[in-house]
């Protein structure tokens, strides 16, 4: 019979010294932290003190965060720990297209934003297709259709709407 | 028989019968996506059941969590990759089959094992509902806290060679549920003065950031694969048939989906490993299971589809979440005022059983979807993966947005998106993340409150359940306290696979010294033996 997997997957080595050493300097950036950012109260019990919690997440993420580092089997960043760190920060790309996108809802509309959105950045990683480029422009509407239009998600209408005479403007606005 | 006949009048609605549509087809379509999940799903959809009725947007709600494993059966079996996580011992034996060209008889069994998993825990809930009413409210503040806690620790638990990461993280959400203003003496937590930290970090942006915006980010920076795959032919009924071959596998199976999915923080992974475990000692034929045994196939997906019905039972009758499908459903409780806890099955009996009639009626719907819209499923499997990344990107929008309009909330949740896409690259568990912040919550309220009615620390647990739970945690900690120690010199090697062979002369030589010796002394002693043969 094949080996049966457990619950967690085999975990890669790459990378996991450098995340280990990033989360641990989070740790100890927020455990410097809590005295000015929580408040001990005089006369109260110390598991209602306002401290105790958050003092209880940092410290168990500090001695499980030490103890994480200390079974590693490789403590030292390699080659290939820094290869891993690039690809995070290739991610931020992604980062700044989705967040592109928050700030253009507000200006150009939820429709517009959304039917330009998909297939430009589908473009981007690649699709040179028409059809796939319009079929991420259709996928772009259906999600305002059905979110906005029908499901009636609270989505503001946008800045370019107020060009519009009054009432296409109100109709894009509950509907787009 | 009284509170069943209340339970449908909630239901016999045409909104919850849309909603009920709507969620089990569109739990299947997910599920037999690869790479989507019901988590991305429900994390996406979750701000759009707040306008929604709370049995509705609960129906939507339960029917993708209920009905995306019926779907993550098909890629398991047809092209080896699981659509959901827990389909992956699916592939042990469905896949087997399909390379021996039966990819109809393993579609259809799973369908049938997964319809009967589903069917056999409603049908234990609805028996068990009585008990729990009777049961539920005995738990008071600190028996909530001992068995928040208890799934903590099991969560923890649950990820065997990832503990130390695993209570790392669930740590780490503990602390995020802490940031903010403090409700009772109203001081601020971690705020660095922000105003935008004041009111806390919400557990959807967090949920939309690590579950549905690092899977985008995952998917966009992975590769397309070619895929190809047949279409299945022919009825899918053969599968009932063989399955009323296997009663008792089916129905231990079963079994342990509704116990593994009571217990908070086990889940459907736990549940399908013990139970295709049993049913292979069960079987005359153990040496045909993860060789496309039909068996196998049966005792995976009965498991994992028991699991989400049980499930349901801690989260309704004391508010504790057992998985993150749970602890996001549970926001949607109180987003609606319906707290979970014990006094929902004392007072609103009828909304929890409406609940589980949902469940049944959600497995019936699907499996007649599935019965003849398997091959449109099949077509489905072949969505390029980073396209697919662009579209959980673009639904992530509405899911973050649409909760206050908040740029802010948006950038938290892409920042936590980079935190999750790390974790995913690194095989790293996301679950703790938010059970830590949903239990930690619990916890904090619930310590604070039975503590005011303590005198002494072992008043704590004077109470027959509280000293119950107590032992159980102590015990859990025991044993695991004392597997770490055994394993100790084997866990390195076994985990991580870094201590290569030696392909040195000497150290090779000093591997084989035994079989070489042997050898080398029969044939060095051979000649000086006085009375061998030559």
């Amino acid at each position: 019979m094949a080996e049966l997997p457990t619950v967690s997957a085999k975990m890669p080595l790459r990378g996991q010294f450098l995340f280990a050493m990033l989360f641990l300097a989070l740790t100890i950036a927020l455990l410097s932290q809590v005295p000015a950012q929580t408040r001990w109260v005089e006369g109260t019990r110390l598991f209602a003190q306002p401290r105790f919690w958050p003092a209880v997440g940092i410290g168990g993420m500090a001695l499980f965060g030490l103890l994480h580092l200390w079974r590693l089997p490789r403590r030292r960043l390699v080659r290939t720990d820094l290869r891993e760190g690039n690809l995070w920060v290739f991610s931020l790309e992604f980062f700044a297209w989705f967040m592109a996108y928050v700030w253009a809802v507000p200006m150009i509309g939820y429709l517009l934003c959304s039917i330009t959105f998909v297939p430009l950045m589908a473009y981007r990683l690649g699709y040179r297709e028409p059809k796939v480029l319009w079929t991420g422009a259709l996928f772009g509407f259906s999600v305002v259709f059905i979110f906005k239009t029908v499901l009636d998600v609270k989505i503001p209408g946008a800045a370019i709407y107020d060009l519009f005479p009054p009432v296409a403007r109100n109709f894009l606005i509950i509907n787009f | 028989m009284e509170i069943i006949f209340e339970g449908l009048q909630i239901l016999a609605r045409w909104d919850v019968m849309v909603a009920l549509l709507v969620g089990s087809v569109g739990g299947v379509v997910i599920g037999a996506i690869p790479g989507v999940g019901p988590a991305v799903a429900i994390a996406i959809l979750l701000p759009a059941t707040f306008s929604l009725d709370p049995i509705v947007g609960l129906t939507v709600l339960l029917g993708i969590y209920g009905s995306s494993m019926y779907g993550g059966a098909i890629p398991s079996i047809l092209i080896n990759t699981p659509g959901t996580p827990v389909n992956a011992l699916t592939t042990y034996d469905g896949f087997p089959m399909t390379m021996r060209g039966e990819a109809r008889r393993a579609i259809s069994l799973a369908y049938a094992s997964s319809f009967f998993g589903g069917v056999f825990s409603v049908a234990c809930l609805i028996l068990l509902s009585p008990v729990l009413a009777k049961i539920a409210p005995m738990f008071g503040s600190r028996e909530i806290f001992l068995a928040a806690l208890l799934g903590l620790v099991l969560v923890v638990i649950a990820h065997r060679g990832q503990m130390l990461v695993a209570g790392m993280l669930a740590c780490f959400g503990i602390f995020l549920n802490t940031v903010g203003l403090e409700p009772v003496k109203y001081s601020k937590r971690f705020t660095f003065e922000q105003s935008w930290l004041a009111s806390g970090i919400d557990l959807i942006v967090v949920v939309l950031g690590l579950f549905a915006i690092s899977q985008a980010y995952f998917l966009l920076q992975g590769e397309d694969e070619r895929i190809r795959v047949n279409k299945v032919r022919g009825g899918m009924f053969q599968g009932f048939r063989e399955l009323a071959k296997h009663p008792l596998v089916a129905s231990v199976s079963g079994g342990f989906g509704v116990i593994m999915g009571i217990i908070p923080g086990v889940g459907e992974f736990t549940a399908q490993f013990m139970s295709y475990t049993s049913a292979q000692r069960l079987s005359k034929n153990p040496g045909n299971f993860g060789h496309g045994s039909s068996e196998g196939l049966i005792a995976s997906e009965a498991s994992n589809n028991a699991v989400p019905g049980a499930a349901m039972i801690p989260l309704l009758a004391l508010g504790i979440p057992g998985e993150a499908l749970t602890a996001m459903m549970l926001s949607v409780f109180y987003v609606h005022n319906v707290v979970p806890g014990p006094g929902l099955f004392q007072n609103q009996l009828d909304f929890v059983t409406a609940l589980y009639i949902a469940l049944f009626f959600l497995n019936v719907l699907v499996v007649i979807f599935l019965l003849f819209a398997t091959n449109f499923l099949v077509a489905l499997v072949k969505i390029p993966k980073r396209f697919l990344g662009v579209c959980i990107l673009t639904l992530s929008f509405v899911g973050v947005f649409s909760l206050r309009n908040s740029a802010t909330d948006c950038a938290v949740a892409a920042t936590f998106g980079l935190l999750g896409f790390m974790l995913r690259r690194l095989k790293l568990p996301i679950v703790p993340i938010i059970l830590g912040m949903v239990l930690g919550g619990i916890m904090e309220v619930k310590l604070r409150s039975a503590m005011g009615r303590v005198k002494e620390p072992l008043d704590f647990i004077e109470r027959p359940i509280s000293a119950m739970l107590f032992t159980v945690i102590v015990l859990i900690l025991v044993v695991q306290v004392r597997r770490a120690w055994l394993d100790r010199g084997l866990g390195r090697k076994s985990r991580w696979s870094v201590r290569k062979a030696s392909m040195q002369f000497g150290t090779i030589l000093f591997r084989r010294r035994s079989s070489l010796l042997r050898e080398r002394g029969r044939r060095a002693r051979r000649p000086r033996l006085p009375f061998a043969r030559q």
